[in-house]
């Protein structure tokens, strides 16, 4: 563990987490290819790791079908830096990349499903902020924890009860979700974790100058932006997706009793069972029952 | 009792005991020593050293049960959760505030954790309301009418903190029933009393009183500080509330906050209602508009009505244009863990570990901490029914209380499906 208490950290320690999105079917059909991609997210992840020696950095890859950690700077071994071929984060990152993306996609043939269009990214959350948590634990000096999304692949969402939840959590312990989102609408998902967490969300124009983006943007440490201008916020979708056909609504109805979502009108609701209106209609149609 | 470890902790000497006899009591340092049993929490390692108990295991047993306990109440039925609340928090300032039972004064003590208890309250019960009544001279006192926002709240109660005379539950159920009465009948209507004293002075039949709270449908809770009275218990049998007096300030505190989640809603207290509500977005931080709500032109982070498209400055509200309830999103998504609660996880017991040393993961899947105790033995861990993967002791709590989520169970596609399928 990295936060040995004999270390000092000063306020512009960051402990950042990446959430690295890497779903085949977002990439494939993207114009920027994936290694043009990861080339700049390595130069970026390096110079955060130049800028103070104390600076942890973690990735976590969201998959369509499953997350791991896939490079944890405070567990790297320096080793490999002795063949001097290449640095040690490219190489270690690179090979657990490789190992994942094709477990990825085993898991995947055994799904009838068809291919899914969005990534785990509650998944990814989720674990990042187990993480967290963990250097939460380790004492009260502890480097300032931060998330960056790089997501591109369309929100999900069946996701979006767990992704609210995260971000709730993530509020809770004041840890800023950033986003840099590559696809071409804005997610609503991670517009709202930004906007919640006090973090900073961007939609990239020029793709090929990311790592401008990257370094501009996302590199400053928390304290330090309190005296930066950074982009602001183009508005919030806070439209919410209802529970019946998982439709993103701007107007709805909405259970008293347990404040589920719907789009139209129900004699019933699907997730808690109270009964609306007349007392009569006690027959559950098809469509109620979950 | 605190003369006894008074006696103890003095080490048995003539002189002192003289001292105490004379006094009728150990010395006030003495007592703050006495009182914390500070040496309870330490313990003899193998070599002689003194070292805290660690009570991490202690308490992770303390949280499984009370995880357990709610998981068995919620597989009777489907969860049907009052998650808009009405709630009056009646607070007895009587001249019973004022003993010093609890430091420095009960009334300090309870004003305290009513501000934690208002904080909690709204992070988890997002579209609810709440109001503060204090009980003085034998008169009842609405401090804050009902309303959304803690901070009134908290500033109105430390505003002045005194206690005398004293008190009258009857005032103060009849005060607090003139407001409830009036609100809609989807809300939960609810009163918790925090009661100091151990009497109460009232004008009329308070009998009559607890029946009409019983047909308003008012659920009333009592959690006393002294000791248990029949007409609290019988208030709280009456209406379907819970009635509970707090032994020690820790105690009292995890009283105080079991109110703090939704309760169980009881089919007869409310109608259920589908509300017609809109979700606006929030407009570019540089945008220019005219608000509907202080007709006012104001830069940035506005709302438009989703049916109208009025300006609106914030939100909950109502459209002054077009009278629709507007809210936001993950207003109503904070409240969705207490319908799609997360499993407890199960005890992986030690035998297992045992057998397949070599299947069972080294580390935490959510955090990645090493599931291994100093020597290599596999440590206490738990795991998911549902995905399989083990977890730490302190990721098991984070999850089940803060996060929501079972980072094994988001992270695997093939085992969402699974779950879906089984539903």
């Amino acid at each position: 563990m990295a936060s040995a208490p004999s270390k000092l950290y000063a306020d512009d320690v960051s402990l950042l987490v990446v959430l690295l999105d890497t779903n085949p079917f977002f990439w494939s059909s993207f114009s920027l290819p994936f290694s043009k991609f990861l080339s700049h997210v390595l130069s970026f992840l390096n110079s955060i790791l130049l800028l103070n020696q104390f600076n942890q950095v973690v990735v976590i890859a969201t998959g369509c079908n499953s997350c791991d950690y896939i490079y944890d700077s405070s567990s790297a071994t320096n080793t490999d830096a002795e063949s001097g071929r290449m640095p040690a984060l490219c190489s270690d990152l690179l090979r657990k990349l490789d190992e994942f993306v094709t477990r990825d996609q085993h898991l995947g043939e055994k799904d009838s499903l068809g291919p899914p269009t969005s990534s785990l990214l509650s998944g990814s959350l989720s674990m990042a902020l187990c993480y967290i948590q963990k250097v939460f634990r380790s004492g009260p000096l502890h480097p300032q924890p931060r998330i960056l999304c790089l997501q591109g692949s369309t929100d999900g969402p069946e996701q979006y009860v767990a992704i609210m939840n995260a971000i709730f959590s993530a509020q809770r312990s004041m840890v800023p979700i950033d986003s840099c989102f590559m696809g071409s609408n804005n997610s609503a998902f991670l517009q709202q974790a930004s906007y919640i967490t006090g973090g900073v969300y961007q939609k990239p124009q020029q793709l090929d100058g990311l790592f401008q983006y990257l370094s501009t943007v996302f590199a400053t440490d928390l304290h330090s932006r309190t005296f930066l201008r950074l982009p602001k916020s183009v508005g919030v979708d806070f439209r919410a997706s209802c529970f019946c056909h998982k439709r993103t609504i701007d107007m709805g109805y909405i259970c008293s009793v347990c404040l589920s979502i719907f789009c139209k009108h129900h004699k019933k609701c699907s997730t808690c069972g109270s009964v609306f209106g007349q007392p009569q209609s006690d027959v559950p149609s098809a469509s109620n029952v979950k | 009792m605190n003369n006894g470890v008074g006696k103890r902790w003095n080490g048995g000497g003539e002189e002192d005991e003289d001292e105490d006899e004379e006094s009728g009591g150990p010395d006030g340092w003495q007592i703050t020593y006495a009182d914390e049993r500070s040496w309870e929490s330490l313990q003899e390692d193998e070599s002689g050293l003194l070292r805290p108990i660690d009570n991490k295991i202690l308490y992770h047993a303390q949280y499984r049960r009370r995880i357990r306990s709610l998981s068995s109440q919620a597989t009777t039925a489907r969860i049907q959760k009052g998650l808009i609340r009405y709630l009056f928090v009646i607070i007895d300032f009587s001249r019973a505030a004022g003993e010093t039972d609890f430091r420095p004064s009960r009334m300090v003590v309870v004003a305290k954790l009513v501000e934690a208890f208002i904080r909690e309250f709204f992070d988890q019960n997002p579209l609810s309301q709440l109001g503060l009544v204090s009980v003085k001279d034998g008169v009842a006192q609405c401090l804050t009418e009902l309303g959304g926002s803690p901070e009134s709240h908290v500033k109105a109660l430390m505003g002045k903190l005194e206690c005398s005379g004293e008190s009258s539950l009857q005032n103060a159920l009849d005060l607090v029933h003139g407001y409830l009465k009036q609100i809609p009948s989807y809300g939960h209507r609810e009163v918790l009393v925090l009661y100091s004293a151990l009497s109460t002075c009232d004008p009329g039949d308070i009998m009559e009183t607890i029946q009409k709270c019983k047909k308003s449908k008012i659920r009333c809770s009592v959690i006393g500080l002294s000791a248990e009275l029949f007409i609290c218990k019988h208030l709280c049998q009456e209406t379907g509330g819970s009635y509970s007096v707090a032994l020690d300030e820790a105690h009292l505190k995890e009283l105080i906050l079991e109110h703090a989640p939704p309760p169980p809603a009881i089919a007869e207290f409310a109608i259920a209602n589908l509300l017609k509500m809109g979700f606006p977005q929030r407009a570019a931080e540089s945008s220019i508009a005219i608000c509907s709500c202080h007709k006012e032109a104001k830069v940035g982070g506005g709302y438009t009505c989703p049916r109208c498209k009025a300006r609106v400055c914030e939100l909950p509200t109502e459209c002054r244009v077009c009278g629709l309830t507007l809210i936001s999103s993950p207003h109503l998504a904070r409240s969705y863990h207490h319908l799609f609660p997360v499993v407890p996880f199960d005890e992986v017991p030690p035998s297992f570990l045992n057998d397949a040393h070599n299947r069972s993961p080294r580390s935490c899947f959510g955090c990645q901490q090493s599931l291994l105790n100093p020597g290599n033995k596999p440590g206490l861990r738990v795991s998911c029914p549902k995905c399989k993967q083990h977890f730490c002791l302190d990721c098991d709590i984070y999850i089940h209380e803060s996060l929501h989520n079972c980072p094994g169970c988001e992270s695997f596609r093939h085992s969402k499906s699974a779950i879906a399928s089984e539903e």
